[in-house]
């Protein structure tokens, strides 16, 4: 048995028989053809049956419902319209050399220039071009390219797969994918996330020898077994059989209610940081957003960006999630995140300093362009506007007065607003222990637990020599959870969760119990949290709750349920 | 000659397929579109030149037209990137 190492894009187990795909080495004859003339031909018939060849690609790939991967045939075909690169192939062939040459150096040249570009994105996109590159020389040669795969279920080994051989792959004999190379950007990435397909990249040891033999993907621990001993074997295969079985549970919850066994009803949103999120919102069966992280739009602008900039970008979300209720949260940005244009002063401590709410109502200008881009959006989609970091109640009262303003100027321009509704984040002890006060001025409370435990506990969250006293579940940071959620109940204003305690299983009953009105979690966790939610039932509780209220004088003050546990 | 500024906002930036289409676009006239960034620019009809500026969110761009069309061109244009980018 042997391991090897490299990097997981996808998590899962893969078992089966390996196969090696070798893309054919092309033999270029290097010396001056006899016909120019004849070259050129046989270089623009290529180029449009390698063009033909990408339209069909892009096809096959729009009726099977694949929009992304289509686009990229699209692409394709578009690049071999580029005239640029026509032209200097066809001034390679003119200067006496074969079309099979100029292919080779032409399309070479364009993807060094992708290559050496700074942007992740765009050096991904060499790729491309040798793939156009590849298919161009496979036309010239003669090459079958179809029987690379074989006929038998397989994990699949090779240097690296290029979007054309990705696409023409057998998907039905595709157990796993192992490449040498490959970054998180590439095709084989894309590939391997959108089929949810255990892979490998930048696995450094592939040999040609494991072709035929039998190994285990272990997406989980990111190695590859070649020929795993029986234990291995027992284990992962047991492993595989549970990841199945959870997996088609999961299938099963998209399009069901978020409803415990006895009736209670919980929205299960997803949390965002931006337009790139909404296929996993819609993937996931999110029913909604509860947190859109507006911060991309500020750290990805190298200089203040504009209220139109803003407006596009929310406008995209809303319109795409529509009806769902997307909630945006204003800037959030502090002097620990450094963006030059702020202009910030280096605090010494950051997290109790100068930062969201507080900058924005100290800069009021730079509010108002994200508020008026956020009520410009909020007629293509429906809209929560959700402040950060509040600890007062006058606070929110600014915050909506500089609202209300650039509503009234919005409406005075003649520009279209929606409805919107207006909450807050409780995530200060502060805001959590004057929820009573600050209820009656919004619609919702949304509780950033990362925040809250860090402020109640005095514990940094990022600092390792914490663990040990770090307590996600800290009676106290539990404590103003629940009377946040009463207190909000009280005024009749909406309580949802959107840290990371909303997506921990060991607490879906204690939210439930609590009456949380809906939880907010990464788009990863929403159909797992559903699992347990529709597993939860609270009848018994419910019982013993009504029991205890009916027993308890109205006046008299014994302790609840809740008082009894947190004494 | 007609001339706009824009900020991309597409996260993604002037990447492959909009880029693409961009393109088919600009063939539609005869004027000449040409983007500029910095000291970089390149012709709108010109795919690989293009994304070579590699144009990023939150970069703007000039972009100028010059021909018969110009004027429902730029305008064409500009409408396509709000759209796409």
């Amino acid at each position: 048995m042997q391991v090897f190492q490299g990097i997981k894009i996808v998590n899962g187990i893969a078992i089966g028989k390996i196969k090696i795909y070798k893309t054919p080495v092309y033999e270029i004859n290097e010396g001056a053809p006899a016909d120019v003339d004849a070259e050129l031909a046989k270089f623009e018939s290529a180029r449009v049956k390698v063009q033909e060849q990408q339209n069909a690609l892009y096809d096959k790939e729009m009726k099977d419902g694949h929009k992304d991967t289509a686009g990229i045939f699209e692409a394709h075909a578009l690049m071999l319209d580029d005239d640029d690169l026509i032209d200097s192939c066809k001034e390679i062939i003119s200067d006496g050399h074969t079309a099979e040459f100029a292919v080779r150096d032409g399309f070479e040249a364009a993807a060094e220039m992708f290559r050496n570009m700074d942007d992740p994105y765009f050096q991904a996109r060499s790729a491309d071009v040798i793939d156009l590159k590849n298919s161009m020389l496979d036309v010239l040669f003669g090459n079958d390219t179809e029987s690379l795969q074989g006929t038998e279920p397989a994990i699949l080994v090779a240097e690296d797969m290029a979007p054309s051989e990705t696409v023409k792959l057998d998907k039905s004999l595709l157990l796993g994918l192992v490449t040498r190379q490959g970054s998180s950007n590439s095709h084989t990435a894309i590939l391997a996330r959108s089929m949810n397909l255990p892979t490998l990249i930048q696995c450094k040891d592939i040999a040609d020898d494991w072709d035929g033999k039998f190994a285990i993907l272990d997406g989980y621990n990111a190695c590859i077994y070649i020929e795993p001993e029986q234990k291995i074997i027992d284990e992962l295969s047991a492993k595989q059989a549970e990841d199945r079985k959870k997996e088609a549970e999961l299938q099963q919850l998209k399009g069901k209610t978020s409803v415990t066994k006895d009736g209670q009803k919980v929205r299960v949103y997803a949390n965002i940081g931006g337009p790139k999120d909404i296929n996993a919102v819609i993937e996931n069966d999110a029913e909604g957003v509860g947190l859109f992280r507006s911060e991309f739009v500020y750290l990805n602008s190298k200089t203040d960006p504009t209220e139109d900039e803003q407006f596009e970008a929310y406008k995209k979300v809303l319109e795409a999630l529509a009806p769902r209720l997307v909630i945006i949260r204003t800037c959030d940005i502090g002097a620990d995140k450094t963006i030059d244009y702020m202009n910030l002063d280096k605090e010494d401590n950051p997290a109790l300093g100068f930062r969201a709410i507080r900058i924005c109502l100290k800069r009021p200008e730079f509010f108002k362009r994200q508020l008026r881009a956020l009520l410009r959006a909020s007629a293509f989609g429906n809209l929560g506007i959700m402040f950060p970091m509040i600890i007062s109640r006058w606070e929110v009262e600014s915050c909506k007065k500089l609202l209300e303003e650039c509503r009234k100027e919005l409406e005075y321009e003649g520009v279209k607003v929606g409805k919107y509704e207006i909450g807050i984040m409780i995530e200060t002890p502060a805001a959590a222990l004057c929820a009573d006060d600050l209820a009656p001025e919004v619609d919702f409370f949304s509780l950033g637990t990362n925040d809250l435990t860090q402020y109640t506990c005095a514990i940094d969250r990022q600092s390792a020599n914490l663990e040990d006293f770090a307590d996600t579940h800290h009676p106290a940071v539990l404590r103003l959870i629940r009377e946040t959620i009463e207190a909000g109940h009280r005024h009749n204003t909406w309580v949802g969760i959107c840290g990371e305690l909303g997506a921990d299983p060991t607490l879906t009953e204690e939210f439930l119990k609590m009456g949380v009105d809906e939880l907010s979690v990464n788009p990863k966790s929403v159909l797992p949290l559903r699992g347990n939610i529709r597993n939860a039932d609270l009848s018994e509780f419910r019982k013993k709750q009504a029991q205890e209220s009916q027993a308890q004088d109205s006046n008299q003050q014994v302790p609840g349920f809740w008082g009894r546990l947190f004494k | 000659m007609k001339e706009f500024k824009y900020v991309i906002t597409d996260p993604v930036g002037i990447h492959a397929r909009p880029a693409g289409l961009l393109v088919k676009e600009a063939k539609n006239f005869k004027s000449t579109a040409t983007f500029i960034k910095g000291d970089k620019s390149a012709k709108a009809t010109s795919l690989m030149k293009l994304m070579g500026m590699g144009i990023v969110q939150g970069d703007e761009v000039t972009v100028r037209v010059e021909g018969e069309d110009e004027e429902t061109c730029a305008a064409a244009i500009e409408k396509f990137l709000k759209e796409n980018f």
